[in-house]
C-alpha cells in the first residue's frame, strides 16, 4: 500500500524558505532598534559609488581615488524551524541609499513602516514607496518617551492609509512589542493572499463525512 | 630594538586587497542576472576543493559546505561586501561547486501552513 505520507526529505534536499521583510522608515525612527530586539542582528556590507551627495558625509580626503565606500547594513535572521527562516532587513533612511531599495523589496513577503508621530512626515516616502508597488506593510509607531500618544485610526487618517492597512502602536525597544508588529504584519499578509479553504478532507475516499454539529 | 615601521595603512584606507583584485575587475557576475539576496546556495557534493582557487572563494565554498545558506547569509558571514561575494559565487556556480536555488516569490507561496507556521513561531519567540 502506498504510504499517504509525504517523503521524508533526503539530506539537504529540503528546500530552504526563506521570507524577507523590510524595515523601513526615517533616519533614526528605531529600525536598528526593532530588528535587534526580535531576531539576531548581523551586519552586511554593500559596496556603494560615491556620489555627489555623499560628499558631506563621506569624508575623503587623502583617499581622493577613492570611488566606492562600503556600507554597512543591518538584518536580523528569525529561525522558524529548520529550512524556514524570516529575515528582517533594515532599509538604509538616508535618501542617497533609495536605489538600494528596489533590490531589497523584490519578493519581500511584506515591509513594516516605522514611524514617529513627532516626526511623521518622515515616513511618508516610504508609505508611498510600498502603495505604489503594491506590497503589504503595517505601520509600526514606535512609542518614544514624552512623545504624544495618539490613536491608531488618528495616525491611519493623517497618512491617508488604505483601509485594512493596520497600525500598530508599539515599542522597538521591546522583544515582545516588536514581535507583535511583525505578528500583525504576517496575519496582514495571509488576509492579502487567501488561500483556498483544505477540501482534501472531505474529497479523500473513505475519509469520514463532516459530522453535523449537535444544537446546544 | 624596536619596531619603528610606520603604520601606512589602517581601516579607514580600506582592504589591503582591493575589492577589485578579488574579482579580477569585474562588478557584475558573469550570470545574465545579479544573484537574489534570498537565493539558497548549496554546495555540489563529491566536488573536492581546488587549491587554485582564490582565498575569496576558498572561504565562500566552505561557509557553503556546512549547509544550503542564503546569499545574505554567506556574505554576513564571509566579511565580504556583497557584489563581491556576487560575483565570486557566480563563478563557483559557473564551475559547478555549488547550485542555486531560486527564492520562493511570496505570490507563489507554497500554501497557507508556511504562514501559519511563521505566525506560530513567531508567537512562540
Amino acid at each position: 500500500m502506498a504510504s499517504v505520507h509525504s517523503k521524508p526529505a533526503t539530506n539537504g534536499a529540503n528546500p530552504l524558505v526563506a521570507l524577507k521583510i523590510l524595515v523601513a522608515g526615517g533616519f533614526g525612527v528605531g529600525k536598528t532598534t526593532l530588528v535587534g530586539s526580535v531576531s539576531e542582528i548581523r551586519p552586511l556590507h554593500t559596496e556603494e559609488a560615491l556620489t555627489g551627495a555623499s560628499q558631506p558625509v563621506d569624508n575623503i580626503n587623502g583617499v581622493e581615488q577613492k570611488t566606492t565606500t562600503t556600507v554597512a547594513m543591518d538584518f536580523g535572521r528569525i529561525t522558524i524551524r529548520d529550512g524556514l527562516c524570516l529575515y528582517l532587513f533594515g532599509t538604509p533612511g538616508q535618501d542617497r541609499f533609495w536605489f538600494m531599495w528596489d533590490e531589497l523589496t523584490q519578493g519581500a513577503l511584506g515591509a513594516v513602516v516605522l514611524a514617529d508621530t513627532r516626526r511623521l512626515a518622515d515616513c511618508f516616502p516610504a508609505v508611498d514607496y510600498f502603495e505604489h508597488r503594491d506590497i503589504p506593510f503595517v505601520v509600526g509607531v514606535n512609542c518614544f518617551e514624552g512623545s504624544r500618544r495618539y490613536q491608531p485610526d488618528q495616525v491611519s487618517s493623517a497618512l491617508d492609509l488604505d483601509d485594512g492597512t493596520p497600525v500598530v502602536l508599539f515599542d522597538a525597544r521591546e522583544r515582545d512589542s516588536g514581535k507583535q508588529v511583525l505578528i500583525r504584519l504576517v496575519e496582514h499578509v495571509s488576509e492579502r493572499y487567501p488561500q483556498p479553504e483544505p477540501v482534501a478532507a472531505a474529497q479523500q475516499p473513505g475519509g469520514a463525512l463532516p459530522k453535523r454539529p449537535l444544537r446546544q | 630594538m624596536t619596531d619603528s615601521t610606520p603604520q601606512w595603512y589602517d581601516d579607514e584606507a580600506g582592504p589591503l586587497v582591493r575589492l577589485y583584485a578579488m574579482t579580477a575587475g569585474r562588478a557584475r557576475s558573469v550570470g545574465e542576472t545579479a544573484l537574489d539576496l534570498m537565493a539558497t546556495i548549496e554546495a555540489s557534493p563529491m566536488v573536492p576543493d581546488n587549491p587554485m582557487l582564490s582565498p575569496e572563494k576558498l572561504t565562500l565554498l566552505r561557509i557553503c559546505q556546512r549547509q544550503p545558506q542564503t546569499v545574505t547569509d554567506i556574505a554576513s558571514e564571509s566579511n565580504l561586501p556583497l557584489g563581491v561575494v556576487r560575483v565570486l559565487l557566480g563563478d563557483l556556480i559557473g564551475a559547478g561547486y555549488i547550485t542555486v536555488s531560486r527564492p520562493i516569490q511570496p505570490t507563489q507561496l507554497p500554501d497557507s501552513h508556511i504562514l501559519k507556521e511563521v505566525l506560530d513561531g513567531l508567537r512562540a519567540l
